[in-house]
């Protein structure tokens, strides 16, 4: 947009204003990231909250839904750090580090140093002993105005940096789970920055979770560099209360002969958002991006994801499942960005709904801009009910309705959860599906 | 002694449009009817309103299964009530493991039968050996429910389902179709080893070649929505020789 007209605040933004000056003076950063976290502060303050009048907004209106603007969640105290040890989820052989009402568990967490190939620091202290890992926050971020991302850099401070180190194949997942304990509504802001380096092998895990009933807000970002050869695998469960709102960004690069899988199940939260920029710097590689979304009641869930073909030779396959009960609403924008030398692209984004409530409501909007000519790419979106006729075919088998209903509901998340390649982590997705659905008859 | 299945003067649309058109039939235990007729005569949409499928409104008769009102149960429970339809296309469901759905729809039969689920090696055990009798790659199990299986692997799965839930009344709708004639053996093999005192079997046929491996206690005519006429294993015979064409004037 090049015209910026000149909004009047809601009451939510001038108080977001507020606490960025307040974050600013008190938790100081200096060098390029404290600059990085001025300038995001600056463009937050002059656009504010994307609301419906903004393309990538349209179907999610944040300036309407982010009404409250809660605070900061304050110290960690060990109460609620040792029930959020307790309730994050427990993703089998992996090493957690934890973070509870944004701030970074240390006792609860196992920290490394570059151990047999992998580092994870606080991004504070990385900041304060100017790691060179801190130095690319911000690296992957888009050009465009962001405002949950203006917002999570403005409120910079919490987070983690990883690196994996050339060529080491780590074995165990690393998990950040994410834990909201409080009583009272708090916003939470996290970064994390993740570098696998050439040639190296990885499963990073996030997973979000919260108290149910609290309109408690979390912002994260993440930042993940694939580099070439690299291979990623990465694995996003989003379980916020259920009044929660969640908004998270998603930043890839990926370099040359790499492999990059990447699986968001959704279910939390009473509002969420997650943007995904995706791009391949480097050609001959490999991009699958997948997900399922579960929701009900009156949730609202958006997914929109850019995925930017800046060269050849890259392949990319995104399936999105989407099951709506009762009143909800999900989003899926999608679009594929093929430039101009980006010859040889392969790309196929698919994203299907599923709507179980007669008010259910899904946006599907797949895109492709091709600038290239010798390119294979197509995109399709369904919505629809469950099939009357399999139905009944469970159903003269003696299965009771609900029973065949949440059969036929399992089998198309299943279709998407069925890449997950880390056998321990599908499992886990498809119980967390199952658990849904038995929450749900 | 109560029959196993009685029929009195079923009348049935579809679509506004009267298919059946006062239909009575009577199965006792341990009987094997055949139900013969040209294309379009109603037999499917017999054994679908039996099954309890939905978009079929019942105008008049009722149908009794042991004595109890068929109408008033749900699909589910008249299968968990011994049921079974073996239906002409098998449906393919993708995402759902053929052993998912076995072990899903006998352990819901025996939960509303008031009886204990069988455990998983159990049913697996149970599984393999008649898989095995009717010639089923044990590979198949773990594929998802007919999809991409062969007409012939589709009806062995029917009858593979039949002989794990056991049903005491199972109406076979045209289980030839589509089948060579090996594959119509082992199929028949199958069913013919489901004989038994306490159940009851409906096949559904347009041709008299199946009867030749399912041998009938009674044959009947299905013609435009009613039974025209009933008769012993040698009507199917004499059928096979002259055809429907003397009771497609019954259309009126
Ligand atoms: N869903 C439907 N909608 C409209 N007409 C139907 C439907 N199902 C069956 N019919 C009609 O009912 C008649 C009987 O069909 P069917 O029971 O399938 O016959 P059969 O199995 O004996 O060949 C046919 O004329 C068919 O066109
Ligand atoms: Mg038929």
């Amino acid at each position: 947009m090049n015209v910026v007209t000149p909004q009047i605040r809601t009451a939510a933004e001038q108080a977001l204003v507020d606490a960025v000056d307040q974050h600013l003076a008190a938790v100081p950063i200096a060098g390029r990231v404290g600059e990085l976290r001025r300038a995001a502060a600056a463009a937050f303050a002059t656009h504010g909250l994307p609301h419906r009048r903004v393309e990538e907004w349209k179907y999610t209106d944040l300036r309407a839904i982010l009404r409250e603007a809660p605070p900061l969640a304050g110290p960690l105290d060990a109460a609620s750090e040792a029930e959020a040890t307790f309730k994050a989820l427990s993703v089998p052989g992996a090493k957690r580090i934890l973070f509870v009402n944004g701030a970074l568990a240390r006792p609860a967490s196992d920290l490394l140093a570059l151990e047999g190939g992998i580092a994870a620091l606080p991004l504070d202290s990385a900041l304060a002993a100017g790691e060179p890992m801190a130095d690319r926050v911000g690296a992957l971020a888009p050009q465009r105005y962001d405002g949950p991302l203006a917002l999570n850099t403005a409120f910079l401070g919490e987070g983690l940096v990883v690196r994996v180190a050339a060529h080491a194949k780590i074995a165990a997942p690393l998990h950040i789970a994410n834990v909201f304990t409080k009583d009272d509504p708090a916003t939470t802001y996290g970064r994390v920055v993740v570098l696998v380096e050439e040639g190296a092998q990885v499963t990073l895990v996030e997973s979000f979770q919260g108290r149910d009933g609290v309109a408690y807000q979390t912002n994260s970002a993440l930042e993940l560099s694939v580099a070439d050869g690299a291979h990623v695998d990465y694995v996003r469960v989003q379980e916020e209360g259920d009044a929660a709102l969640h908004l998270g960004t998603v930043m890839l690069e990926i370099g040359r002969n790499a492999q990059f899988h990447s699986f968001t199940q959704t279910s939390g939260a009473r509002a969420s958002r997650v943007s995904v920029y995706g791009r391949f710097s480097g050609t001959h590689s490999h991009a699958g991006l997948r997900g399922a979304t579960l929701l009900k009641g009156r949730q609202h869930a958006d997914t929109t994801l850019l995925l930017d073909h800046a060269v050849g030779h890259c392949e990319s396959r995104e399936l999105f499942k989407t099951v709506l009960a009762d009143e909800s609403h999900g989003v899926f924008q999608g679009k594929i960005v093929v430039r101009p030398d980006a010859q040889k692209t392969d790309g196929r984004m698919m994203s299907r709904a599923l709507l179980l409530g007669e008010t259910a409501e899904m946006d599907n909007k797949p895109e492709l801009e091709i600038f290239a000519d010798d390119v294979q790419c197509g995109h399709g979106a369904t919505a629809g009910e469950l099939d009357e006729d399999l139905l009944f075919y469970l159903k003269a088998r003696g299965i009771p309705q609900k029973e065949a209903e949440a059969l036929l509901v399992q089998a198309f998340v299943g279709e998407a959860i069925e890449f997950v390649e880390h056998d321990a982590l599908r499992e886990l997705l498809i119980a967390r599906a199952e658990a849904w659905l038995a929450r749900r008859a | 002694m109560t029959a196993l299945l009685e029929i009195r003067d079923l009348k049935a649309e579809v679509a506004g449009r009267q298919i059946l058109n006062g239909l009575s039939l009577t199965v006792n235990k341990g009987e094997i009817h055949a139900i013969m007729g040209p294309n379009g005569a109603g037999k499917s949409t017999l054994s679908y309103v039996l099954a309890g499928k939905p978009g079929y409104e019942i105008t008049g008769g009722e149908v009794l299964l042991n004595g109890e009102d068929l109408f008033a149960m749900a699909a589910d429970e008249r299968a968990a009530k011994g049921l079974f339809l073996a239906f002409q296309y098998p449906l393919e469901i993708p995402g759902v493991a053929t052993l998912t759905f076995l072990r899903a729809a006998l352990n819901a039969q025996r939960r509303k039968r008031g009886e204990e689920e069988l455990s998983s090696p159990d049913l697996m055990k149970r599984v393999r050996e008649l898989s095995k009798k009717l010639g089923i790659d044990p590979d198949m199990l773990r594929r998802p429910l007919n999809v991409g299986f062969s007409g012939g692997e589709k009806k062995r799965n029917e009858t593979l389902q039949m002989a794990l839930l056991e049903p005491l009344l199972c109406v076979l709708d045209e289980t030839d179709s589509g089948l060579d004639i090996d594959a119509l053996k082992v199929v028949a093999n199958g069913v013919n080893q489901l004989r038994a005192p306490e159940r009851g079997m409906i096949v559904i046929t347009h041709y008299q070649r199946l009867l030749d491996y399912i041998v009938p206690d009674v044959v009947h005519v299905l013609a435009a929505g009613r039974i025209v006429e009933t008769g012993g294993k040698d009507l199917a015979l004499q059928l096979e020789a002259t055809g429907y064409a003397q009771y497609q004037g019954e259309a009126a």
